[in-house]
């Protein structure tokens, strides 16, 4: 049973009892990291059901090279729940299936290559039109106000429609406008899954039963009637020369949902984060819009979302640490990218930082699928935001709140600009 | 100069790709290779430089003198 954050008790030494929950971790992670990385250097808690932690660049690329020593078949940062069927109680899933990433070789070649196509940069191109048009109808509906919250309306707003347009699904399932969480609504099922759910199972157990009755019925039409949409394609393709059943269709685009939203919508969120406060960079990209593709790269960098989770199949041994048979590994990507001995002045956002070996979308057989899709939603993104709305700043009067874990970034962003 | 991809270790981040595209192409499934022969112009010398500096795999090769 998970324990509200707020009643859990408070952290005392990082390197022997971290919580990836903590909100000190989620505002600010990189002094902790720092720390550890110096004296640890590869943490361990038995918060969460157990997991080591390394904070060194080179760590955690070895790690993630591992292959399957370290096996992808808990891709989650906590300890997984069984699904089962609300009818019948009958378990679905005993631990998460969203392949590639929760799979290993060799059935993880043919999943990989199943959807890479649609996300080559050729095919991202072809959603890059519609996803400049959504930035732009964004920014038309709070232009006028002088303020918005730059996460809720905005940054939220894109990668959910940009997963929706690409499946071939109704729009208005991915978030409604208005305060709070829409109901029925892919914001509200990738929140339910990863951001409350992951520290409240019965969550996460209600959410994936409607995701699964939603991509079961929207599998079935496309079974049905076929169009030209990603989910039909999914169905013409093939594994390795297998037909591609219903079950994995619906897990792939259960990938889409878990791997495509709140990640990029938290880049989103940080990049608006980073440049309404330092006007510097903010002025350099409004001045020189060609540096937006490096600087898109060092946002990454700086304020990479993801930390996904592997299981030790064997003992492991990294930089003196042995992590034993059976223990969950966090793949602490963000933290590799802020490691002095990479990156010089890691923690500094350089924007047109020419040495950047960033492993914000991974790193080996697992690095992100979508990755060019979110590269293209956040140069859209920004672009628009910085053309539109060049003289933003943070509205220093209100919050800004973060949320962390397996996914960081600013879930309220309040920013006040001069009306155009 | 001459610029190379290995095959080996290409993971399809596409980081060369997006900073130096006249120095390479990507095939269907986001796996990068040399345009042409390699040859890399001088003119796109730094190009080549910064694609190889950017890959997280050490995927792209330089050969200098090539």
């Amino acid at each position: 049973m998970a324990t509200a954050p707020d009643a859990r008790p408070p952290v005392g030494d990082w390197a022997t009892d971290y919580d990836i929950f903590d909100p000190a971790y989620c505002a600010d992670p990189g002094p902790i990291w720092a720390d550890l990385r110096d004296r640890c250097p590869v943490a361990h808690t038995e918060r969460w059901g157990g997991s080591y932690l390394p904070t060194r660049y080179e760590d955690v690329a070895e790690l993630a090279r591992l292959v399957p020593a370290l096996s992808n078949q808990l891709p989650i940062v906590v300890p997984p729940v069984p699904i089962t069927d609300p009818v019948t109680g009958e378990v679905i899933r005993a631990r998460p299936h969203i392949p590639p990433i929760s799979s290993d070789p060799p059935f993880h070649g043919p999943a990989r290559r199943l959807i890479l196509p649609a996300f080559s940069p050729q095919a991202v191109a072809t959603h890059e039109p519609y996803t400049r048009d959504l930035a732009d109808r964004l920014v038309d509906g709070f232009a006028a106000r002088g303020r918005c919250d730059g996460a809720v309306e905005f940054a939220q707003q894109i990668p959910p429609r940009v997963i929706a347009h690409l499946l071939g699904v109704d729009e208005n399932r991915a978030d409604r406008p208005g305060s709070g969480v829409s109901p029925d609504t892919m914001i509200e099922w990738v929140r339910g899954l990863l951001e409350f759910g992951a520290t409240n199972p019965e969550l996460r157990i209600a959410t994936a039963q409607k995701i699964f009755a939603f991509w079961g019925a929207e599998v079935a039409e496309r079974r049905a009637q076929p169009g030209d949409d990603f989910i039909s394609e999914l169905l013409r393709g093939d594994l390795d020369g297998e037909p591609v059943d219903d079950d994995h269709a619906v897990a792939t685009c259960n990938l889409l949902l878990i791997a495509g939203i709140d990640t990029t919508w938290s880049s989103i969120g940080s990049a608006l984060w980073h440049l309404a406060t330092h006007p510097g960079d903010r002025e350099r990209l409004v001045a020189e819009p060609e540096l937006l593709p490096m600087a898109v790269e060092e946002l990454l960098r700086v304020y990479s979302p993801v930390t996904m989770g592997r299981l030790a199949t064997e003992d492991v041994t990294v930089d003196g640490v042995t992590i034993p048979a059976g223990s969950r590994v966090l793949m602490n990507f963000p933290a590799a990218n802020r490691d002095p001995a990479q990156f010089p002045d890691p923690d500094t956002v350089v924007i047109d930082r020419a040495h950047n070996r960033h492993v914000a979308f991974g790193i080996g057989i697992h690095r992100c699928a979508g990755s060019n899709l979110a590269r293209m939603e956040m140069q859209v993104a920004l672009s628009v935001f910085l053309e539109r709305l060049p003289e933003f700043h943070l509205d220093v009067t209100g919050p800004v709140t973060w949320c962390g874990g397996q996914v960081r970034g600013p879930r309220t962003l309040p920013l006040v600009f001069p009306t155009p | 100069m001459k610029v190379r991809v290995d095959p080996e270790k290409c993971q399809g981040h596409n980081r060369c790709y997006s900073l130096a595209p006249e120095l390479f192409e990507v095939d269907d499934y986001g796996y990068a290779s040399a345009a042409g022969d390699g040859v890399v112009p001088p003119e796109l010398a730094e190009k080549a430089r910064l694609a190889a500096a950017n890959c997280p795999e050490y995927a792209v090769i330089i050969d200098e003198d090539g």
